[in-house]
């Protein structure tokens, strides 16, 4: 295997002058946490926190057949977006999996914008290229030119009308604009992955850092990767390479909404014939952490496995994504360290959201 | 980050300590910060029985779960029942009030083949 340097982000530098605990992350030094994740998690759901996500991916989409390029690479139905807004979608493979969750954004008539989880761009870059052959389209992987902060939380709104001259009051969730910011050119969308209220920014590199700076003068708490994948979770969002994979079929999982029989998509006929052996279900224990991998029984019989598990910061509580068998859906129990404990089923999100 | 002499350390970051003929056993200071908030520690029974480098407890943080290993061969003589309602002490007192368990040791002299501070010093250092 080729060794591959580490990538670097434009906010190195502050995080590791905030006292961040830093790991790799796909390929990048990220963020883990600053404080703890329990703190930076209950900012987030109760005020405001804001997350360097600049490891994601962008690709620009565009030209006379954007459109119809991306309504037959991604799930969901991209005529329905105007101008200005936003949707949560799935590329999917040729037999129905999932090549990766994504957000694609209208920015122009016929230009999109698609983020793209940082572990798989090179592999989503591979593949949209493949497909855009038989398309009137212009890809242009923009990874390397955006630097991505989500400020997230009930006071999040608040904090960046603070440094832009907008009221943001009649901006819907999924709605995406660009202003500036603190003086520097931004995109601003009212999207994220916490479940939260709350904005993601799209920046320039060189205007990442007086960005960050002004949040944290706000108020705006850092926080790292950790915290994002507790309250993720907590919200019932999907991570790539847990819930969702090449060879997960989202129609077997809680996202089957993303999926719009009525048009045609890669791999339409495979995805729509699979039938569905597990399915992904909400799991919580009043005793014991489930954690990603651990099995799950029923009646002594091994039926399932773990997909994202943890304690919740809010519930004080053992929740997971799980995979079972679609035949069994009662008296479940995790195997923790070679013990069993009850779980429920449940919906998720976890806990109540506004 | 504390490395406290009077200790021996193991390479999967417990510390133990001789202490009446019974060795009191934890995790280090490096350890717990990198676990972050400790939210459950799974005791071990009473006169259970383990080799050196068998899994006697588990440590649960929001983030992850780590087990934690028995330094030197021994019998569980004493647990450290505060830790079920304040896990938390594991990451306040790492070194005093959260150690988790005491084990009579089969063979004393086990303890003086484990990692000194300055040598775990090294280690966990390199490790992050």
């Amino acid at each position: 295997m080729l060794y591959k340097p580490m990538k670097h982000l434009p906010l190195e530098a502050s995080h590791q002058a905030l006292g961040a605990k830093m790991a790799p992350f796909a390929g990048y030094l990220m963020p883990i946490q600053y404080s703890s994740i329990s703190a930076e998690h209950s900012a987030v759901r109760e005020q405001a926190g804001v997350f360097d996500v600049s490891h994601m991916g962008e690709f620009f989409v565009r030209g006379p057949e954007a459109l119809a390029f991306l309504q037959y690479a991604a799930l969901n139905d991209v005529s329905k977006l105007k101008v200005g807004r936003a949707q949560y979608s799935m590329l999917p493979n040729s037999h129905g999996g999932v090549v990766d969750d994504i957000y694609v954004y209208r920015t122009a008539e016929t230009e999109y914008l698609v983020v793209v989880n940082a572990s798989n761009i090179e592999k989503d870059w591979a593949h949209l290229l493949a497909l855009a052959g038989g398309f009137r389209v212009d890809l242009e992987d923009a990874s390397n030119q955006f630097a991505l902060l989500a400020v997230q939380g009930p006071q999040a709104a608040n904090a960046l009308e603070k440094l832009c001259n907008l009221s943001l009051a009649d901006r819907r969730k999924n709605d995406t604009f660009a202003t500036l910011l603190a003086g520097r050119p931004a995109r601003l969308a009212r999207t994220g992955y916490t479940g939260e209220d709350g904005f993601e920014v799209f920046l320039s590199h060189s205007d990442a850092e007086p960005v960050w700076n002004e949040l944290l003068s706000l108020g705006v708490v850092p926080c790292g990767l950790g915290a994002r994948d507790t309250l993720r979770l907590e919200a019932g969002f999907p991570l790539y390479g847990h819930e969702l994979t090449e060879a997960t079929n989202p129609r077997c999982t809680s996202f089957a909404w993303v999926v719009k029989p009525e048009k045609d998509f890669l791999g339409k006929e495979a995805l729509l014939a699979a039938s569905c052996p597990n399915r992904l279900i909400a799991l919580v224990l009043e005793h014991g952490i489930p954690r990603e991998g651990y099995k799950i029984f029923s009646a002594g019989q091994e039926v399932g496995w773990v997909t994202s598990g943890t304690l919740s910061p809010m519930l004080r509580k053992g929740i997971a994504l799980a995979y079972v068998r679609s035949d069994v859906t009662e008296n479940l129990q995790v195997e923790i360290r070679g013990k069993l404990y009850p779980a429920s089923v449940t919906e998720a999100p976890f806990v109540a959201l506004k | 980050m504390k490395y406290p002499t009077d200790l021996k350390y193991t390479k999967s970051h417990e510390w133990a300590r001789l202490e009446d003929g019974l060795v009191v056993v934890g995790i280090s200071d490096y350890a717990q910060d990198a676990l972050g908030d400790v939210v459950f520690v799974e005791l071990p029974e009473l006169g259970k029985k383990a080799k050196a480098g068998e899994a006697l407890a588990a440590v649960e943080s929001v983030k992850t779960a780590s087990d934690i290993y028995a330094p030197v061969s021994g019998e569980v003589a004493a647990v450290n029942q505060a830790l079920s309602d304040l896990p938390e002490l594991l990451n306040k007192e790492p070194f005093s009030a959260g150690w988790i368990f005491k084990l009579k040791p089969e063979n004393p002299a086990e303890l003086e083949a484990l990692m000194d501070a300055a040598s775990y010093q090294k280690l966990a250092e390199s490790a992050s």
